[in-house]
């Protein structure tokens, strides 16, 4: 509540500071603008910085502290024999103080002690955000009043408020980045218990897959094997099938746009063939597995040929078809920048179309198109609701597209369903298959961008 | 009236025309619409074999729209229409049983910027040569990549280097190396449309002399914006201005004696 009045203050305070700001730069020079070394605008955001910033400094400084630091607070109040516990039981006291605090009953009586630690919770909290808002009013006037006397025709204002902006920039895509190495992290810390439980070279060389693990030492159930080849293996084949689809009907897409459509036609395509990348995968998945993959299984019947109902084909055909539009997209615009000098030079030593197009435009166009393709591939590996829905769990190592097979994504999504204990292999074993595939995908984009990268260096 | 220009009588065409030239192309009536818009407004022209006419005129006058007309270049442009007659060997370029693809290799093309395939010199020349299927073998392509270099002036600078890209020239070598890939497909027409614009004046020089050589096995038609150039290569020059051709005569007569007011303002640099 308080934090929502403060919020609300400061939006007015920058407000005014604005307003004040501008109006005491044009004042300051008695209207003769020009005389200002920034516009008076200016002038009226550097006050409105001033009023707002550090106010939401301190803010986001509270929010990060606040709960930690009046816990502290609270539990030093506490007696040794609660205290005094290892970090577990820490841990516990700190669940339970927070529970009482918020009115969760957690089913076993308190301690008394307990309860009164949760009061003292609740009234240093309320105490800290009164004060936060209190603090926070202070700050604001004084940095808007601050940043008002210090308004003079020769103030830099446009130059400071341009810093600010830099800085602001930067620090948005620091958030980026960090949440990047954030993600990484995670992984690879996960992926270090699961490598310390099954020995690495059995991970990745194993050819049986079956993370069941028994529960309890007397249950009888396998003893988990995880040998993840199978799922490279299938992740493989679904890959290639669904490449086999998209590339060349999407490099077939891309050269009729760029070069046979007529502008007015390629305005209407192009964006008609990008409506397929914003299609959700789970519509896709529903397509493959309640049209394609019986489809794939009735044809393959009436040829006599054995085919499961959930195949490999159905739901790589399903991949393909979702990916042409990364395919025809990016290779259409890298068709296009190949120079229409080039094209003119083939026409003109008599060349017909096509044959300028295979032997002078695809040629010179091939390091973007080859970088298309891998990152459509990359886009492909990483699927994982189509061929979760279409393609089974089933790990198979095979080689035959008409068998069910299992992809590492897909094994991943269903390692993590519902709710898992996270001490067992079976879970960990999710994060060695993740740091695998982020391995994978992450190399065939840099290769990606290193070849697109020389591509540009050619032309410019 | 004789008009005095900055131009050295001894940098005029020099070789006398040796004998009478036959007519290699015509042009009757020429008009070309882009959309609604007018280009050219009727050109009357005609081309002599083995002789080299240059195209001179102010910007947007229409000398490349002509040119590219020669070859039917302007048949890649969308919504660019073509009305009147153009004859090479008296059949008409435009008629029924010519085919466009053809006749490029007959009338070949030389462009503004240098534009070699992003392939290797030799590949570069017998691009040509195999999509018109003309060596029938290995050794033969050699030998037409070897000539077409050799008549290009450029064999002696590249014939230890003819697999390294053809990019990786200099400008100047990248301009022959496209004459020589016009030459390759033997060619009875040449056009060139301001093929040393983007060079250096020793480049220049060097292609200059380059096409004073072509004129005995070729008919050239060039486009220019360099008068000087005009004067030095070609023996017959025709003067656009806005869609029209003004004069067209023996190149010393359009630049000591042109008879239009408007050529001899262009000429001495009063527009243009």
């Amino acid at each position: 509540m308080q934090l929502t009045v403060l919020l609300i203050i400061l939006a007015l305070l920058t407000v005014i500071g604005y307003q004040m700001g501008r109006s005491r730069a044009v004042a300051s020079v008695g209207g003769r603008i020009v005389e200002l070394h920034s516009v008076p605008s200016y002038h009226g955001f550097y006050v409105a910085l001033w009023a707002g910033l550090p106010a939401l400094l301190l803010f986001a400084f509270w929010g990060a502290s606040e709960g930690w630091l009046v816990m502290q607070m609270v539990l030093s109040g506490l007696p040794d024999r609660l205290v005094n516990g290892d970090a577990q039981s820490l841990g516990l006291l700190r669940a339970d103080i927070l529970n009482l605090a918020h009115g969760v009953t957690t089913g076993r009586e308190p301690d008394p002690e307990v309860v009164a630690a949760a009061e003292r919770y609740l009234r240093l909290h309320a105490l800290g955000d009164w004060s936060l808002l209190v603090i926070g009013c202070c700050i604001a006037i004084g940095g808007l009043l601050y940043a008002r006397g210090r308004i003079d025709p020769d103030l830099r204002a446009r130059n400071r408020v341009e810093r600010t902006v830099n800085i602001a920039l930067v620090i948005c895509s620091l958030v980026a980045i960090l949440t990047t190495i954030g993600i990484v992290l995670s992984l690879l810390f996960e992926a270090i218990r699961f490598f310390a439980v099954v020995n690495p070279l059995e991970f990745l060389f194993g050819t049986h897959w079956s993370p069941q693990m028994a529960m309890r030492a007397d249950q009888v159930g396998s003893s988990g094997s995880f040998g993840a080849i199978p799922l490279f293996a299938g992740t493989l084949l679904i890959t290639g099938i669904a490449m086999a689809v998209a590339v060349p009907v999407g490099l077939m897409a891309a050269i009729f746009m760029s070069e046979y459509a007529s502008p007015g036609l390629r305005t209407w395509l192009k964006p008609i063939l990008e409506v397929l990348a914003g299609i959700p995968t789970v519509v896709y998945g529903f397509f493959a597995a309640l049209t394609m993959a019986p489809f794939v299984r009735d044809v393959g019947n009436s040829l006599g040929l054995s085919v499961s109902s959930e195949s490999a084909l159905a739901a790589g055909f399903v991949m393909g078809v979702m990916i042409i539009p990364f395919v025809s997209s990016l290779s259409d615009d890298v068709i296009n920048a190949v120079p229409q000098s080039l094209r003119d030079g083939s026409y003109g030593l008599g060349a017909t179309k096509s044959e300028t197009i295979r032997l002078v435009v695809l040629p010179a166009a091939l390091p973007g198109i080859v970088a298309a393709i891998m990152l459509a591939v990359s886009r492909a590996i990483g699927e994982t609701m189509i061929v979760t829905m279409a393609a089974g769990l089933t790990a198979n190592l095979t080689a035959n597209p008409l068998d069910a097979v299992t992809t590492v994504t897909t094994q991943i999504a269903t390692l993590l369903v519902g709710d898992q204990e996270f001490d067992s292999p079976k879970t960990l074993s999710a994060f060695g298959l993740g740091l695998v595939l982020f391995v994978v995908t992450l190399t065939l984009n840099m290769v990606a961008l290193r070849v697109v990268q020389k591509y540009r260096e050619k032309y410019d | 009236m004789s008009v005095q220009t900055h131009i050295p009588a001894t940098a005029m065409a020099s070789r006398p025309a040796a004998g009478i030239h036959g007519t290699k192309m015509v042009a009757r009536d020429v008009k070309v619409f882009y959309g609604a818009k007018q280009a050219l407004k009727g050109i009357n022209l005609e081309i002599q074999e083995n002789r080299v006419m240059a195209l001179i005129g102010p910007s947007g006058c229409g000398k490349s729209t002509f040119l590219r007309c020669l070859n039917r270049m302007n048949d890649t442009i969308e919504n660019c229409r073509v009305e009147g007659l153009i004859a090479l060997d008296g059949e008409d370029v435009y008629g029924k049983n010519i085919d466009a693809v053809q006749l490029r290799a007959r009338v070949g093309m030389v462009f503004q910027k240098p534009n070699p395939f992003p392939k290797s010199i030799y590949d570069n020349i017998a691009y040509g040569p195999r999509i018109h299927g003309i060596a029938s073998h290995r050794d033969e392509m050699d030998e037409i990549v070897q000539t077409s270099l050799q008549r290009a002036g450029l064999w002696n600078e590249v014939k230890d280097r003819l697999r390294e890209p053809g990019t990786g020239l200099s400008g100047g070598q990248q301009q022959r190396l496209c004459i020589a890939r016009a030459i390759a497909v033997s060619p009875e027409v040449i056009l060139m449309d301001e093929p040393c614009s983007a060079l250096d004046p020793i480049a220049t020089a060097h292609i200059e002399e380059l096409i004073d050589e072509l004129r005995e096995n070729y008919t050239i038609v060039i486009v220019t914006h360099n008068m000087q150039q005009a004067a030095r290569v070609s023996q017959k020059t025709a003067f656009f201005h806005l869609g029209d051709m003004v004069e067209c005569d023996d190149t010393e007569e359009i630049f000591t004696n042109p008879r239009d007011e408007r050529t001899q303002g262009y000429i001495t640099g009063r527009y243009g």
